[in-house]
């Protein structure tokens, strides 16, 4: 049976780490936003056509938003899990009558909390240079909802497998905001000439911007329906690996 | 008496093939100090960790209050506390927060009273709102002991909790040891400082190699181990011993200018033994200028152990 108290303390406490550096936290993104807003909002956006009849700075607000819900869930959840691994104060985990549900909940919900209070920051921002309305935003929460979780999930599978600092950036920096810059962040598929429009196709974040861009405009680049079933996809694949590192104690247990 | 603990056949081998347990069959009693003795490397932390889920046994079974820490770990864990011998904390975390956090990652509801108590008993209140990093060495293993006691264990594991700390604190630690044993909790202690275990256990256990070479009582290991051991310096040398002496332990050393008598048992027979030798040779008019006696401490058990140990190996 969970005990929800354990729950509790995991996730406060994550929260609470969170809290501590919450000027860096908030500030980062709001500036981070901000500068992609001027430039390819007011310099850039202006000479550009609507796209699918949403104006250009509306357009990019979704993927804006993955770009840095991507990289904080990912970050913030690797090393929730990580610097306890580092310091050595794993043990108490590991000691502790908790197991991977009181675990998983705890930190993974802590990051995915995390990572709506940024998005919240970063609508807002996007709301003082943008105008622009969700169409679906109940869809759109649970959307952004279901991408935290999945990529809280990532960064603990991350944070598990790094054995260095290095090791626990290289994943964010080499793959994951390269392939969010290409999976239509700042640009729709259809622009795309030949064959990149299909070979695009292959990267799995296109799906994710798409996703989050029918929520709030009910158009995008591929059906909503793939988009979802390709986030649930590998939100499963994520569990299925964590519940095998809970299961052999790989990487915690000596 | 009651166990609390058993291990059955317990190893562990690491990948790299080191066999850290090397089959260990082990029963702690309620309430007591059980110090496990060895050498950098024995398996003590190994052992340590295998009963706390930080390592995973490769073999054997371990039993805590009943439970099978295999399919009942839960509760089993509930009721065990462990402080590492790494001063492994949240450096930027305050006392109090650190020491609350562990009693609810145990489960418990938090509990002010009882968390201002523990803190009380270790010295730590006034220190409860800073943060760990600007504690001493001593204040910080402390804070460890109190994030272990948050949860109100029943047996508790300190590995090594003096490495490290001063004269003074280390007899500060060895009363809190002694204040816990009180409230009855039990309490299984690795330590390299044999006076440690000699001043503070009940049992002692010698692990080396991933074997448990030992385990007795600690007055039973140093009665049936611990030997007397004295030099009686003489005023003139002797050729050979009489026989009213030759028939004590003893032999002639330094071409006859001293009698060195080993014997007892860790009793103190070997110093009524000792006492009879001096009165013996008072009676065979050999006069002596010097006596010096030892008893045979815990240590000398622990190095001639480990000693013979190697010597079979």
């Amino acid at each position: 049976m969970i005990s929800w108290r354990s729950t509790w303390a995991i996730y406060t406490r994550e929260l609470m780490r969170f809290l501590r550096t919450a000027f860096q936290s908030v500030l980062a993104p709001v500036l981070t936003t901000s500068l992609y807003f001027i430039v390819f909002g007011a310099a850039i956006g202006g000479r550009m056509p609507d796209l699918g009849g949403v104006d250009y700075g509306a357009f990019i607000i979704p993927g804006l938003l993955m770009l840095t819900l991507l990289g904080e869930t990912t970050s913030n959840s690797s090393f929730g899990i990580y610097m306890p691994r580092f310091t050595g104060t794993i043990y108490e985990l590991l000691s502790a009558p908790v197991g991977v549900a009181e675990t998983l909940i705890g930190f993974v919900g802590a990051a995915m909390t995390k990572s709506l209070i940024l998005a919240t920051i970063i609508l807002v921002t996007a709301r003082l240079f943008v105008d622009y309305s969700i169409a679906h935003p109940l869809l759109a929460v649970f959307y952004i909802m279901l991408v935290a979780a999945a990529f809280s999930l990532f960064g603990f599978i991350l944070g598990i497998w790094a054995d260095n600092f290095e090791k626990l950036g290289i994943i964010p920096l080499l793959f994951l905001t390269p392939l969010t810059f290409l999976g239509g962040t700042f640009y729709s598929i259809d622009m795309l000439p030949k064959p990149w429009d299909t070979i695009a196709l292959a990267n799995p974040i296109v799906y994710l911007v798409s996703g989050l861009r029918w929520t709030f405009y009910g158009s995008s680049d591929v059906n909503i329906w793939i988009s979802f079933a390709i986030t649930l996809g590998f939100l499963a694949i994520c569990v299925a690996v964590i519940a095998y590192i809970f299961r052999t104690g790989w990487r915690l247990r000596a | 008496m009651d166990s609390i603990l058993e291990l059955s056949g317990l190893s562990k081998v690491y990948p790299g093939g080191l066999k850290a347990l090397d089959n260990v069959d082990l029963a702690i009693r309620k309430g007591e100090i059980f110090a496990l003795l060895g050498p950098n490397g024995a398996g003590k932390t190994t052992l340590i960790g295998a009963v706390c889920g930080l390592v995973r046994a490769s073999s054997g079974t371990i039993r805590a209050f009943g439970h099978d820490l295999q399919n009942d770990w839960r509760k089993a864990r509930s009721r065990i506390g462990l402080v590492p011998q790494e001063l492994s904390t949240d450096m930027f975390e305050p006392v109090h927060r650190a020491v609350s956090y562990s009693r609810g990652l145990f489960g418990l509801a938090p509990d002010k009273k009882r968390i201002e108590e523990i803190l009380r008993s270790l010295s730590l209140w006034e220190k409860r709102d800073e943060r760990i990093m600007a504690l001493s060495g001593g204040m910080k293993r402390r804070v460890l002991i109190a994030k272990a006691l948050a949860h109100e264990p029943d047996l508790l594991f300190l590995d090594e909790p003096t490495a490290g700390v001063d004269v003074e604190l280390r007899k500060g630690m060895w009363a809190i040891i002694d204040e816990m044993r009180s409230r009855g909790v039990t309490i299984i202690l690795t330590t390299h400082y044999i006076e440690e275990a000699e001043m503070m256990a009940d049992r002692v256990g010698i692990i080396n190699r991933g074997k448990l070479l030992m385990v007795d009582e600690k007055d039973a290991m140093m009665a049936r181990l611990g030997r007397t051991e004295a030099h009686i310096w003489l005023a003139e040398p002797l050729p050979v011993l009489p026989p009213e002496i030759a028939r004590f332990p003893v032999e002639l050393e330094q071409g006859g200018r001293s009698i060195c008598y080993r014997g007892g048992d860790g009793t103190g027979k070997g110093k009524a033994e000792v006492a009879e030798l001096t009165k013996a040779l008072i009676r065979a008019g050999i006069d002596y200028t010097g006596i010096d006696t030892r008893e045979s401490s815990l240590e000398d058990i622990f190095v001639s152990l480990l000693g013979d140990e190697e010597v079979a190996a």
